[in-house]
């Protein structure tokens, strides 16, 4: 497993500078083009921009919540059948090792946290009418607005992700910053590496993470909360909205991670590591069971009740022109592959890595499935006959531009992650 | 109903000159005509109005106006709109009523408000939507204007995260451009989809330059680069992304008109005058007059957005 992760570590790099370089040209278009050369409109007004953008950052909310299975909730070890050993009070060597191990996933986790909600915000910022003006946003906030709230959570959850990454590296950098000047400017003069000023460092990271937990449902909850409150759309008006987002969060943000500590985890092929990626996958299974559950109360409730505007929405997903990208890579390979897998052959690390980078991968089209159709269906009667031009229509696939844009951000956030896994000390035996 | 909208006490009056006119009319015909040939008496009735005014204005002698002469409700509109002005800004309530039975279809004030602000390709404030009922040879075709419903409980004003939009003193929704951001949630969020996105697209794009520049892209797109007058400003489209370019746009009742004491541009090029404007705090009003009858309603009035635009059926 070392090898095959060092041999997909390179091809990663490769896929991501070629995304990275094939997608600027999106960049490109969006900067001297404008929104023209996008196909979303008047009548669609979200489009790919968005759903990547709920896409990634449900991503790093997910992986957020993981990072504080370690940091908050204080899980020290797996065992060997994948599951989880109370909390030791008293460690032995053995625990120890152990648990620096399952701090540098934490770490791992963080750090995926931060790019991906890089990559989402770059989505989001992009997909502005004026993207020079996103400061208001900030600085001149309507409160009335769940947006306007939005906005304050992630500005918080973000310092608070550089914060508790930058801890859980201190005592690290601090180690390093003799031969790194990097690493030393990075502690910012602090390069107490004293086990009481990691003992200080691990409490603060305790309760930020708890603050973060709090932060991560409110802020991601609060992005399906803008989705939920919109009456006019039948389809996303429900309560079940927000906890649909952020159950999607878990597993799409979990199965990332399972899929990142598979290639870049501590120690790939040993014992440790395979026991880690049994836990993993068993989480990541436990909660694409609870996403089915959510999406099948969504499904059923909103097509039973006959109501026609919530329901074609919901028919356009399963019956559309569109249906396969629901019932092949949502329910196939979304669903039903990674849980063959993940049940099947739990014993193997390589499945738990599919599995993750399956559920990750297709998960895009969750996000597009919640923000396209809702909007599809024209809210009065022959709207889209009524006038022609550019947008007026309810037809929406994403351009080239679109799809451009989205794989540079992709590309960007993915460099960054590998540059940092290089330059930080995420995880250090690799070094 | 076509009477109806004119002022109550002429109603009456000219129904009774038109029965004055008929009779009149038809005595004529019984009398003077006879002899004629069989098809001249056939046309006779079908143009009582015409032959018979004379007698008619001479015989009704309660007859308080000549029918044909009877007032545009553009002028009477005209009229309640400068006495509406006269008031603080607060105390109006600017509606819009649309006759449905009225409405031929004929798309008219799309284009006058298209004309009128200036919209480029994409951007459309008042659609007239189509509808065909029934199956032949019971049929019918319906046409429903649609512009922004100016409701008094707008869920687009809301979830604009940067106070971009809101309703103002006369309660008309508007749009700050140099607040918008380009979000588009509030598109969303519009029941009616009575928003759209100005993607800064041009009508004139992609077509052949001239040469000389007479003719061809270069000149003919000077229509397209002139300023509109949107909310009192000026607002060029000089072809970069300056707003209204990535903004979201919409209907605003024509108040950079109002402001200069004329009608929304629809209102006044509406050949059926089926599109009424006023104030409704005005009992004496038309529209006044139109929303308590009780063929009135609006859209989706079960949404509680309660709009300013009503539908006569």
């Amino acid at each position: 497993m070392a090898k095959h992760a060092s041999r997909l570590n390179r091809f990663f790099w490769i896929l991501a500078i070629v995304a990275f370089g094939v997608g600027l040209y999106g960049l490109y278009s969006r900067i001297a083009f404008g929104h023209t050369r996008a196909n979303y409109g008047s009548y669609v007004p979200w489009g790919l921009w968005v759903a990547a953008y709920i896409y990634m950052i449900g991503l790093s909310a997910g992986a957020f919540l993981f990072s504080t299975l370690v940091y908050v909730f204080n899980i020290r070890r797996v065992s060997s059948e994948g599951t989880v050993a109370a909390p030791a009070v008293g460690l032995a060597d053995g625990a120890a090792f152990e648990r620096e191990r399952l701090e540098q996933v934490g770490k791992l986790a963080l750090f995926t946290a931060l790019v991906t909600l890089v990559g989402a915000l770059i989505c989001i910022w992009l997909d502005l009418g004026h993207p020079e003006r996103a400061w208001k946003l900030a600085l001149q906030t309507s409160f009335r607005s769940v947006m306007g709230w939005m906005i304050w959570l992630y500005a918080a959850y973000f310092v608070l992700l550089l914060v508790e990454l930058w801890l859980a590296m201190r005592a690290d950098l601090a180690a390093r910053s003799d031969q790194s000047a990097l690493a030393r400017f990075l502690t910012f003069g602090r390069r107490d590496v004293s086990e009481a000023a990691q003992a200080g460092d691990r409490r603060v990271l305790r309760i930020l993470g708890s603050l973060g937990v709090v932060l991560a449902v409110a802020f991601h909850g609060s992005v399906g909360a803008i989705f939920g409150v919109v009456a006019a759309r039948p389809y996303w008006n429900s309560a079940l909205t927000p906890i649909i987002f952020l159950a999607g969060a878990l597993l799409s943000g979990g199965a990332l991670l399972t899929f990142i500590t598979a290639i870049w985890g501590p120690e790939p092929g040993s014992e440790t590591h395979r026991n880690l990626m049994r836990f993993l996958g068993q989480i990541v299974l436990g909660l694409l069971a609870f996403d089915v559950l959510l999406e099948w109360a969504e499904f059923s409730i909103g097509l039973w009740n006959a109501s026609p505007g919530e329901s074609a929405s919901l028919q356009l997903v399963l019956f559309g022109q569109y249906w396969w990208v629901f019932w092949i890579v949502h329910v196939g390979f979304g669903v039903i592959v990674p849980a063959i897998l993940l049940i099947f052959l739990r014993r193997k690390v390589w499945a738990a890595a599919t599995a993750g980078a399956l559920i990750a991968v297709t998960f895009l089209t969750v996000r597009l499935n919640i923000v396209v159709p809702g909007l599809a269906i024209p809210e009065l009667p022959g709207l889209e006959a009524a006038f022609h031009g550019p947008g007026l229509t309810t037809h929406y696939v994403p351009s080239l531009s679109e799809w451009l844009l989205f794989i540079w951000a992709v590309g960007l956030a993915s460099l960054i992650f590998l540059i940092g896994r290089r330059v930080l000390p995420i995880i250090h035996t690799e070094r | 109903m076509a009477e109806s909208e004119k002022a109550p006490t002429t109603r009456r009056d000219v129904l009774r000159g038109l029965g004055g006119a008929l009779g009149a009319a038809l005595a004529v015909g019984a009398l003077g005509r006879r002899p004629a040939a069989e098809g001249e008496a056939l046309a006779a009735p079908s143009r009582p109005l015409a032959d018979a005014r004379p007698q008619a204005a001479a015989n009704a002698a309660p007859l308080t106006s000549d029918p044909l002469a009877q007032e545009d409700v553009l002028v009477r509109m005209e009229r309640e709109l400068t006495r509406a002005l006269a008031k603080p800004r607060e105390q109006r309530r600017w509606v819009m009523v649309i006759d449905l039975r009225k409405c031929v279809g004929c798309s008219a004030c799309t284009v006058a408000c298209v004309a009128e602000n200036k919209l480029p390709p994409g951007v459309v404030y008042r659609p007239v939507l189509e509808e065909e009922i029934g199956t032949y040879p019971n049929v019918t075709r319906k046409f429903v204007p649609r512009p922004c419903m100016q409701c008094d409980n707008p869920p687009c004003t809301l979830v604009c995260p940067v106070h971009a939009t809101w309703k103002n003193e006369d309660g008309v929704v508007v749009v700050d451009y140099d607040q918008c951001i380009g979000c588009r949630y509030c598109i969303t969020a519009c029941p009616y989809g009575a928003r759209t996105f100005d993607f800064g697209h041009f009508y004139t794009s992609g077509t052949p330059q001239g040469v000389p520049s007479l003719l061809g892209q270069d000149a003919a797109d000077d229509y397209e680069r002139l300023a509109n007058a949107e909310y009192g400003e000026s607002w060029p489209r000089s072809g970069g992304d300056e707003s209204p370019v990535g903004n979201v746009r919409k209907c605003h009742f024509c108040l950079h008109r109002l402001a200069e004491g004329m009608l929304p541009a629809c209102v006044t090029t509406c050949i059926g005058r089926a599109t009424l404007f006023g104030d409704a705090n005005d009992p004496d009003s038309l529209v006044a007059e139109m929303i308590a009858k009780p063929n009135v309603m609006r859209l989706k009035e079960e949404m509680g957005t309660a709009p300013r635009v009503y539908y006569l059926l």
